[in-house]
């Protein structure tokens, strides 16, 4: 990179840097940063959105982590969750890709249509409702009775044990957007002389590929698809309102998005629900650098 | 020649013969996948179905995924009836929704590859603080932004105009990123030496060497934006109904009630038409580009 400084072509044209990096950073300066930090300030304030802020000082955390009898449920469904999704979603949509990047153009094509139809499809959680509907002519109630597993239906999605697992199934098949994509087209660009040498130097199956080629080739894109994980994996929230409602029987799945959600448009507490984003960013800053410590040993 | 396709990491013309498969590896991948990607077929298929159900097969519960007994066009027939009803003509709604998936999907891609271009190749001041706050970026929950957000937009002046729709699109971090680790990954900095050398400036390696070497990058990122634009529908910052999108009219459409169900099914499978062609269109060249980036460098 130092190199690049002495070239006498280009000191004098620094500014076409500037110019490069401009229209965004300007845009996301004003439309997310500035936004973030007034919200982190708001979560410091009383905020009803009628009259003016009023200073509250540490009120709003204290309130969280002391008397709020929702918010230690929310945050264990928001870190059962995150953990049940994340590595697995992160997994699915490089497994996936893998796969599909086996075949020829055709069969790849017609795979990752399959795959990515969900999100062409638009809101496709309904299909999930008609096969957990709690009559006996739900499909997956009928289909039990017939068979002859349970003598009355169950009420899938209004019964606290069973709506964490669906809600768990329900995000991992929805999850498959940019991070599959991503990974497809960064494995469409890993140099197959590598392969071919790796052949010849005594690799034998696909997995010894995959662990000592195709990995280490696809480092840039695994980070990225492991922030978008950890960004999904711990804001799971219309999903479950689409399934089950909100609150969910017990509060046995809703998240601290939901909460804060709720916080925000039902109870306007807008200074509360801050706090919890602001709560639930640190969660998320904490999780995405422990990723990065064991991808950085995994690349090492 | 060699050492540019190394450089350029092409791909091998045809990977299905490959030493470290086996044929019966391969037709167990072929099952498993077709069986897991039939089950993710299923929304689109049960749209597709239902919108050809008449009137007393769409009151049935459950549902039939698969069969019509009797199908009907009727669904699609009722359509203009329901559309001249409007107070506005639908073909402004189409503009709208088009005109904004496609201007914001070329501005985000474009700005987030030139912004990438910066953080990845060369050395700018901050770009390290930059780059970290971009991925920080995408970890804040966005509900409790949509006030400051407001507040920005009404001091810009920009609501009710079309700038409501582009500016969080443009705003987003995430295709920069995605940039960022595609360029990282995939394109070697003695290529941009080298241009260096031969006296090329900063626009003229980034137009003319990066470019063509991201285009896949760029397809994917054209698909997902194109995507999330098309079914934009603004949040209170839109009052005219001459400004609004074609999600609006679908709403209206499906507030009609129990008997539009299956007009309202007909919407979305027509409303799905314009993201599978993209999607198909962007998958299918990405092929092509990995096969002749190799020849422009």
């Amino acid at each position: 990179m130092a190199k690049q400084m002495k070239n006498p072509t280009l000191s004098g044209r620094r500014w076409q840097l500037y110019v490069l990096l401009a229209p965004f950073l300007i845009i996301f300066s004003l439309m997310i940063v500035l936004p973030v930090l007034a919200s982190m300030i708001l979560s410091f304030f009383n905020f009803d959105m009628v009259s003016l802020p009023s200073f509250a000082g540490l009120d709003n955390y204290i309130r969280m982590l002391l008397h709020d009898n929702i918010f230690p449920i929310v945050l264990k469904n928001t870190i059962l969750l995150a953990i049940l999704t994340g590595p697995a979603g992160f997994l699915l949509s490089f497994v996936l890709a893998w796969f599909i990047n086996e075949f020829g153009r055709t069969a790849r094509t017609l795979f990752s249509f399959m795959f990515y139809a969900p999100s062409l499809a638009g809101s496709a959680v309904f299909i999930w409702q008609i096969l957990f509907s709690s009559d006996s002519y739900g499909y997956i109630n009928s289909f039990l009775l017939s068979a002859g597993f349970i003598i009355e239906p169950i009420a899938w999605l209004s019964n606290a044990d069973y709506i964490v697992p669906i809600v768990v199934a329900v995000q991992l098949w929805s999850s498959l957007g940019i991070s599959f994509l991503s990974n497809l087209s960064g494995l469409q660009n890993i140099n197959t002389e590598l392969y071919e040498a790796g052949a010849i130097d005594g690799i034998r199956n696909r997995w010894q590929e995959l662990w000592y080629i195709t990995l280490p080739g696809m480092k840039h894109m695994l980070l990225f698809s492991a922030v978008m994980q950890i960004s999904s994996a711990f804001s799971i929230s219309s999903i479950i309102q689409q399934l089950a409602g909100y609150p969910t029987v017990g509060y046995a799945a809703d998240t601290i998005v939901s909460y804060l959600n709720d916080v925000g448009t039902v109870k306007y507490e807008m200074g509360y629900a801050s706090a919890l984003s602001v709560i639930l960013f640190l969660l998320m800053v904490l999780t995405r650098w422990i990723t990065n410590k064991l991808i950085n040993k995994a690349g090492g | 020649m060699k050492n540019l396709k190394a450089i350029l990491h092409l791909p091998a013309r045809n990977q299905t013969r490959r030493y470290t498969r086996s044929r019966a590896g391969n037709f167990f991948y072929f099952l498993f996948l077709f069986a897991a990607g039939l089950f993710s077929l299923l929304p689109m298929i049960y749209c597709i179905v239902t919108s050809f159900k008449p009137l007393d097969e769409l009151l049935v519960f459950p549902p039939t995924l698969f069969t019509v007994k009797r199908p009907t066009v009727s669904n699609y027939m009722a359509l203009p009836d329901l559309i001249s009803g409007l107070s506005v003509p639908l073909s402004r709604y189409v503009f709208n929704s088009v005109f904004i998936a496609v201007a914001g999907t070329a501005l985000c891609v474009v700005f987030s590859a030139m912004a990438a271009f910066v953080l990845s190749k060369t050395d700018i001041k901050f770009k390290g603080i930059i780059f970290t706050v971009i991925q920080f970026a995408l970890l804040f929950n966005s509900y409790t932004l949509a006030i400051p957000q407001y507040i920005i937009y009404s001091s810009l002046g920009v609501i009710n105009t079309y700038f409501v729709y582009l500016l969080p699109t443009l705003a987003s971090s995430m295709g920069v990123f995605l940039m960022k680790q595609y360029m990282d990954g995939y394109v070697p900095d003695a290529l941009i030496e080298a241009a260096h050398i031969d006296g090329a400036d900063w626009f003229g390696i980034f137009g003319r060497i990066i470019v063509p070497i991201i285009k896949p990058c760029v397809l994917t990122l054209t698909l997902f934006t194109f995507l999330g634009l098309w079914n934009v529908q603004s949040a209170g910052t839109i009052f005219s109904e001459q400004l609004k999108t074609l999600p609006t009219v679908m709403s209206t459409i499906a507030a009609g009630g129990l008997a539009r169900t299956g007009s309202s099914m007909a919407v979305s499978v027509i409303m799905m038409i314009p993201p599978v062609l993209v999607y198909l269109v962007s998958q299918s060249s990405i092929k092509e580009t990995m096969g002749s980036a190799g020849i422009k460098g």
